[in-house]
């Protein structure tokens, strides 16, 4: 075999075609990539938003597009005291609500985790409130509370504890408290079920370890249970605070807001303001007006968790 | 400090005999280790003394005092576990003082022990960092640390170094035992590594199937194992077991292979044990082929087929043969150990 026959392959670099670069430019990528979900965004996020803030400083009505007011909406609604008693409710509503979610979600979350028997059982009945639909559960509760055909005023009557139907949602102050104990009987599932996954991801051996560290049954939930809960208690809450604090469904199928507007939470006064009313600038003003408390609910949670130093890596030493 | 009396120790999960009636007895300031294959009921054993397992059967007492029905705070005992347990949320300090905190202790008091501790344990400049800022052997350090301020009667480790890599694993092994002579504390030590066994304790418990196979000083059990199970458990490289008979004025194997006997062997012998370090190298030896040789610097390692019988020695001199070739081996007739039929050693 002579040398200068011996065949040499060189790999020659092709230039590659001008479809081939475009997608090699990481802007062009970009660019693409990201438009669809833009486009999501900016069709059903922003644009709804951006138009209900627009309407809020306008007088739009139903069949006649207003102009331009500035803040005379919210002028006029820090004088209404439907409004005023609106906003108490709604943060009274949200307040009382999730304090009593979550007292009885980690409750039922402490006692699912124990060994129990039929322990899978019981966990599919406690989700049952959250699997019916909201405006069936609130058909329901109507119903409980219904003056005239209540199950509870039929059965305390029987057992001679009162004398006449009970009072649920004909005046204002029994209204508020049946429509907040409705709510948390539909919120109780989705805090137990979300606590007890949170639960369920704690070590057993740090409970043996406090055990051995001598922690009674107080200071282990105390030292351990609580604090390593504290993560997603803090997710778990800004979500209920927001799910609660914007409910309409419950409220508007049970009392729609009466009697005499003493249950209107912010989210159904705006609905009634702006659809069945018509003044779609006030209807809009004052769902705005919603937009500052739940920004601070959702502050809450940021700053809550961030503060949580020990689940972070070295860098905040 | 304190003895510790396990009697007739029983375990049942359900229906499931985990312990079949294990007694040991452990002297005050005694490093005991337990060591089994995975499943043998050491853990298990380990967390009966803790008191995080209730006792089926038998006794377990602790300074001289029966702790069957004593909840494991009063037991006065400390424990490491496996994956350390230490508390994420809790810095170092915290982790080391929580114990005397829930004890309500005073501040001074609790600042003392955990520096004290951080010394010995060389944590002093770890003290506020959480445990994800440590690395494996600082938290193995830590959970001892919260171990040592509680001055207990008994140590307790649960396979302690098993997620440690094998350096760090050596280093910590020499840390605790070293730790164990100072404080003298007497301390039970879980592992399912004999090399662990063998190096740090005072006494070696062999554990298998639930039931205690031997007990005694490590080079005991070495010299003089009381059966199978442990003859193939102790020792690395593992003993040679050749099942086979005595005839032919020697033992000859089942793979036919023909080996010296001591004189007076007994003649009931069923298996002839000898462990790889003691076979040498002998002109007059046993003839067999070469099938790997694994020099390791120090040693070699060679796996001779006799017969159908693979053996393994392991010899200080350098072995130039390659696979294939013959090699002639010798025994050392002191040092071979018999067992009969039943599996146990022939006197
Ligand atoms: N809580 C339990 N329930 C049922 N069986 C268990 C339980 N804990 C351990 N066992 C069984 O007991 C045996 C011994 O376990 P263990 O003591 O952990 O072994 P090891 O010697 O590896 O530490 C194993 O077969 C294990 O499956
Ligand atoms: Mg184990």
């Amino acid at each position: 075999m002579s040398a200068t026959t011996a065949p040499v392959w060189t790999k020659t670099r092709q230039q590659p075609g001008a479809l081939a670069r475009l997608f090699d430019n990481k802007a062009f990528l970009i660019i693409v990539c990201l438009a669809p979900a833009v486009g999501l965004l900016m069709t059903f996020l922003t644009y709804p938003l951006g138009l209900g803030i627009w309407l809020a400083f306008t007088d739009t009505t139903i069949g006649r597009p207003g102009i331009w007011v500035g803040i005379e909406n919210f002028e006029f609604l820090m004088e209404d005291p439907i409004f005023l008693n609106s906003v108490f409710y709604s943060v009274f509503y949200t307040a009382v609500a999730t304090f009593g979610k979550f007292g009885l979600g980690l409750w039922l979350a402490l006692l699912l985790n124990q060994h129990l028997p039929m322990k899978s059982l019981l966990r599919a009945i406690i989700l049952l409130p959250w699997i019916v639909p909201t405006v069936l559960s609130a058909i329901a509760f109507w119903w409980i509370y219904d003056p005239q055909f209540s199950i509870i005023s039929y059965l305390s009557m029987k057992m001679g504890l009162t004398e006449g139907p009970i009072d649920f949602i004909n005046t204002a102050w029994p209204a508020r408290w049946s429509l907040i104990f409705a709510n948390i009987w539909r919120g109780i599932p989705f805090v137990a079920i979300s606590l007890l996954a949170g639960l369920q991801t704690i070590s057993p051996s740090l409970y043996e370890a406090a055990l051995l560290d001598g922690a009674t049954p107080w200071q282990r939930f105390r030292h351990i249970t609580f604090p390593m809960l504290m993560p997603i208690l803090a997710i778990v809450m800004t979500f209920s605070i927001i799910f609660t604090f914007t409910d309409f469904q419950l409220v508007y199928a049970i009392t729609r807001g009466g009697p005499v507007n003493s249950t209107h939470l912010m989210a159904t006064l705006a609905f009634q303001r702006g659809i069945p009313g018509g003044q779609l600038g006030e209807g809009a003003a004052i769902a705005v007006a919603m937009i500052p408390f739940l920004v601070f609910a959702t502050l809450f949670s940021y700053f809550g968790l961030a503060r949580r130093k020990w689940q972070q890596g070295e860098s905040n030493d | 400090m304190a003895t510790v009396s396990v009697r007739q120790a029983k375990k049942v999960f359900g229906s499931t005999k985990i312990l079949h009636g294990v007694d040991v007895e452990i002297a005050d300031g005694e490093f005991v280790v337990l060591v089994g294959p995975s499943g043998c009921g050491k853990s298990t054993l380990l967390r009966m003394i803790a008191g995080l397992e209730n006792i089926s059967g038998g006794e377990i007492a602790i300074g001289g005092r029966v702790v069957n029905n004593v909840p494991p705070k009063d037991r006065d005992i400390a424990m490491v576990f496996q994956n350390y347990a230490l508390y994420p949320h809790m810095t170092v300090r915290e982790n080391m003082a929580f114990s005397m905190k829930l004890a309500k202790a005073p501040a001074d008091v609790m600042e003392e022990e955990v520096k004290r501790a951080a010394k010995i344990l060389g944590l002093d400049a770890l003290l506020d960092r959480y445990p994800r800022q440590l690395s494996g052997g600082q938290r193995q350090r830590v959970a001892m640390g919260r171990a040592i301020v509680r001055h207990p009667q008994v140590f307790l480790f649960d396979e302690p170094l098993s997620n440690l890599d094998a350096k760090l694993r050596v280093q910590m092994r020499s840390e605790i035992k070293e730790l164990q002579q100072r404080l003298a504390t007497t301390t039970i030590y879980v592992t399912h590594d004999q090399i662990e066994a063998m190096t740090m304790a005072d006494q070696i418990v062999v554990m298998n199937g639930g039931r205690i196979e031997q007990a005694g000083a490590p080079l005991a059990l070495y010299d003089r194992p009381a059966n199978l199970f442990v003859a193939g458990f102790i020792g690395s490289p593992a003993m040679n077991l050749l099942p086979g008979r005595v005839a032919d004025g020697g033992f000859r194997t089942d793979g036919g292979a023909l080996l010296p006997l001591p004189p007076g062997a007994n003649a009931q012998a069923a298996t002839y044990g000898i462990r790889p370090e003691h076979l040498m190298l002998a002109d007059d030896g046993v003839e067999g082929t070469i099938v790997l040789v694994e020099p390791t610097g120090s040693e070699t390692q060679v796996t001779l087929r006799i017969g159908e019988t693979q053996i393994i020695g392991a010899f200080r001199e350098r072995v130039q043969g390659r696979p294939g070739d013959l090699l002639r081996v010798a025994p050392d007739l002191s040092l071979v150990h018999l067992f009969g039929p039943d599996g146990n050693r022939l006197p």
